[in-house]
C-alpha cells in the first residue's frame, strides 16, 4: 500500500475517534441541558422540595453540595499538599518512602463507597460527627487526597532543578527555597489537581451516602454538623424512590444541569486563577 | 604573583555511589584572582566547582573525604553551615537560571531571605548590583518587568547581579558563556576582569582561549585528577606535563 494511503487511513481513524468523543459529549450536554432546562427557575434554585418531591425546588441539595465540596477541599487541600512536599522535597529517596507513594497512588483506585463505609465508621460513628456535612466533607476529602498528592507531586517535580540551585546558591534554606521559589511555580499545576477533585467531590454519591446525604431537610443546612441534601444524591433518590417517576425525572434533569453548570463554573474560575498566576509568573 | 591564598584544596576525593569522580586533589587557590578550570567533557570540573559551595549534597549516594579549606576553615567541617558557606560562596551556574520574578525581586530575593527588611537598603542593594553587573543602564526603566523577558546575555549578567547581591566573597562560575553569542560572551568576560578587584573568582570553562584571557591561574584536569596547575600564562607556553601540552594543542579533549 501506499504511504500516502496509509497516513490518509490512519488520520481517518483518528478523526472518527474524536468525531465519536464528541458525539457522546455532545448528547449528554444536550440531553441534560434540553431536559433540565424546562424546570429551571429561580424558584427551583432556591426553595426547598414540596409534595413529597414532586414539586418546589431544591435549594437545600445546592448548598449542600457547596457545604461539602468547601469542606473537602479546605480538609484535603493543606494536607495534600504538605504530603506531596514531604515526599518530594524532603523524604529520602527510600524503599519505605517507594512504599509510602505506592499505597497513595493505589488508593486512588479504592472504590468511593468504600471510603464511605470507612467514613461512616470512623467519623459518623468513632468521631461521633454523626450523618453531617463534616463528616461528608472529611470522607470526600480522604477520597480526593491522592489525587491532590500526586498532582502535586508532578507539579513540584516539574519545577527545574535549576531554581532551587540558584536559591540555594544565594543562602536560602531548604524551607526558603520551598516556600518561596517552588511552591509558587508549581501552583498552577496545584491548581490543576484541585480542579479535577472538586469535581469528583461534587459529583460523588457513595461517599456521601452513609455519612451526610438525607433526601429531605425541610430547610438550608444550618452548621456544618448538620445532615445535607447534596446534588448528586439528590438525583439518586429522586430515581429510586417516590410515587410520581413523571415529575420526579424532571427534576433529576434539573438537578443534573446545576451540578454541571456548578462544577463547570467552579473550574473555570480555578483556571481563570491560574492563567492569572501564569501570567503573572511570566509578565 | 604573590597574593594571599583564600582556598586551599587537601586530598579530595569524591565519589558518585562508588564511581570516582575526582582523584586526590590539591590546589590553592588566590585571592582577588581569577582561577580557570579546564580540561574535556567529563573530566570533573563542574563536580570539583560544585564541591566549594557543597552543591553536590542535592545529588544523592554522593560521598567525600579531604579537606576544603575556607579562610583556614573546613567547609565540610563539623558545625559548619552549609547555608551560610553557600551565602559567602556564590555561583553563577552554565545556563542562566532567573527566577520567574521581576527583575527586581531576582535580586530582592537573595537579600531578603538573609534577613533584610529595610526596603531602602534593598534598593539600594539591587541598584548597586545591577550597576557592578554592568546591567543597570539596560533595565533601570524596567526592574518590575519579568527578568524572563531579556536576552541569554543579559539573563546571565542578572545572574552574576543576583549573586553580588548578597556580597559573598567567592564567586564560582560554570562554564558560564556556554549557552552565550561572542559578544554576550564579551561582555561577561570584561565583567570577570572587574569583578576579581573585589572577589576571588573560579571559572570552569570548555574554551581555552577563555582560561587564557581571563585567569591569571589555571588548571588542567583529566579523569578526575588535576594534571597540571599553574599561572596561566607558564601553563600555555611552557605545560610541563605531556598531557597539557596535548590538550592544549588540540590533539584530544
Amino acid at each position: 500500500m501506499n504511504k500516502k494511503v496509509t497516513q490518509n487511513i490512519g488520520f481517518g481513524t483518528l478523526f472518527l475517534c474524536i468525531a465519536i468523543t464528541l458525539f457522546f459529549l455532545g448528547s449528554i450536554i444536550y440531553f441534560i441541558v434540553a431536559r433540565g432546562f424546562k424546570v429551571l427557575s429561580w424558584e427551583f434554585l432556591t426553595s426547598v422540595p414540596k409534595e413529597a418531591m414532586t414539586a418546589g425546588g431544591v435549594g437545600p441539595a445546592i448548598v449542600g453540595t457547596v457545604f461539602l465540596v468547601i469542606g473537602a477541599i479546605v480538609f484535603a487541600l493543606p494536607l495534600g499538599v504538605a504530603s506531596a512536599i514531604y515526599l518530594t522535597e524532603y523524604s529520602p529517596k527510600s524503599f519505605i518512602v517507594n512504599i509510602i507513594r505506592m499505597s497513595i497512588n493505589n488508593l486512588a483506585g479504592v472504590p468511593s463507597v468504600v471510603f464511605g463505609l470507612f467514613g461512616f465508621g470512623i467519623f459518623v460513628k468513632f468521631f461521633g460527627f454523626g450523618v453531617s456535612a463534616l463528616s461528608g466533607s472529611l470522607t470526600l476529602g480522604i477520597l480526593v487526597l491522592p489525587q491532590i498528592i500526586s498532582a502535586t507531586q508532578e507539579a513540584l517535580i516539574a519545577v527545574p532543578q535549576s531554581y532551587r540551585e540558584a536559591s540555594l546558591a544565594v543562602g536560602a534554606t531548604h524551607w526558603q527555597t520551598i516556600k518561596n521559589i517552588v511552591l509558587p511555580s508549581a501552583s498552577p499545576g496545584i491548581l490543576t489537581g484541585v480542579i479535577l477533585s472538586i469535581g469528583r467531590v461534587a459529583g460523588e454519591t457513595a461517599p456521601i451516602l452513609f455519612t451526610a446525604a438525607t433526601f429531605y431537610t425541610r430547610g438550608f443546612p444550618k452548621s456544618f454538623f448538620s445532615e445535607v441534601m447534596a446534588l448528586p444524591y439528590h438525583i439518586y433518590a429522586l430515581m429510586t424512590e417516590g410515587t410520581h417517576p413523571e415529575q420526579q425525572t424532571q427534576i433529576a434533569y434539573g438537578c443534573a444541569l446545576i451540578l454541571l453548570i456548578l462544577v463547570l463554573s467552579i473550574s473555570a474560575a480555578a483556571i481563570i486563577i491560574r492563567q492569572r498566576q501564569r501570567g503573572a509568573a511570566e509578565a | 604573583m604573590s597574593s594571599r591564598i583564600k582556598i586551599k584544596v587537601r586530598n579530595l576525593n569524591f565519589f558518585y555511589g562508588k564511581k570516582q569522580a575526582l582523584k586526590e586533589i590539591n590546589m590553592d587557590i588566590y585571592e582577588n584572582q581569577v582561577t580557570a578550570l579546564i580540561g574535556p567533557s567529563g573530566c570533573g570540573k563542574s563536580t570539583f566547582i560544585r564541591l566549594f559551595n557543597r552543591m553536590n549534597e542535592l545529588i544523592p549516594h554522593t560521598s567525600q573525604n579531604g579537606e576544603i579549606l575556607l579562610d583556614g576553615k573546613d567547609i565540610f567541617g563539623p558545625g559548619v553551615d552549609v547555608v551560610d558557606i553557600r551565602r559567602r560562596v556564590g555561583m553563577v551556574f552554565q545556563k542562566p537560571n532567573p527566577f520567574p520574578k521581576s527583575i527586581f525581586d531576582n535580586l530582592a530575593y537573595g537579600l531578603r531571605i538573609n534577613g533584610m527588611r529595610d526596603r531602602q537598603e534593598i534598593r539600594r542593594r539591587v541598584e548597586e548590583s545591577l550597576k557592578d553587573a554592568a546591567l543597570w543602564g539596560e533595565v533601570h526603566e524596567r526592574l518590575h518587568e519579568s527578568a524572563l523577558s531579556l536576552s541569554g546575555g543579559q539573563q546571565q549578567r542578572l545572574c552574576i547581579a543576583r549573586c553580588l547581591a548578597v556580597k559573598p566573597d567567592i564567586i564560582l562560575f560554570d562554564e558560564p558563556c556556554a549557552s552565550l553569542d561572542p559578544i554576550s560572551t564579551r561582555k561577561i568576560e570584561e565583567l570577570i576582569e572587574e569583578l576579581k578587584k573585589d572577589y576571588t573568582i573560579v571559572i570552569v570553562t570548555h574554551n581555552m582561549q577563555q582560561a587564557a584571557r581571563v585567569s591569571q591561574h589555571t588548571a588542567f584536569m583529566y579523569l578526575g585528577e588535576m594534571i597540571e596547575y599553574a599561572p596561566t600564562d607558564e601553563l600555555f607556553t611552557v605545560p610541563k606535563n605531556k598531557m597539557t601540552e596535548d590538550y592544549l594543542s588540540g590533539k584530544f579533549g
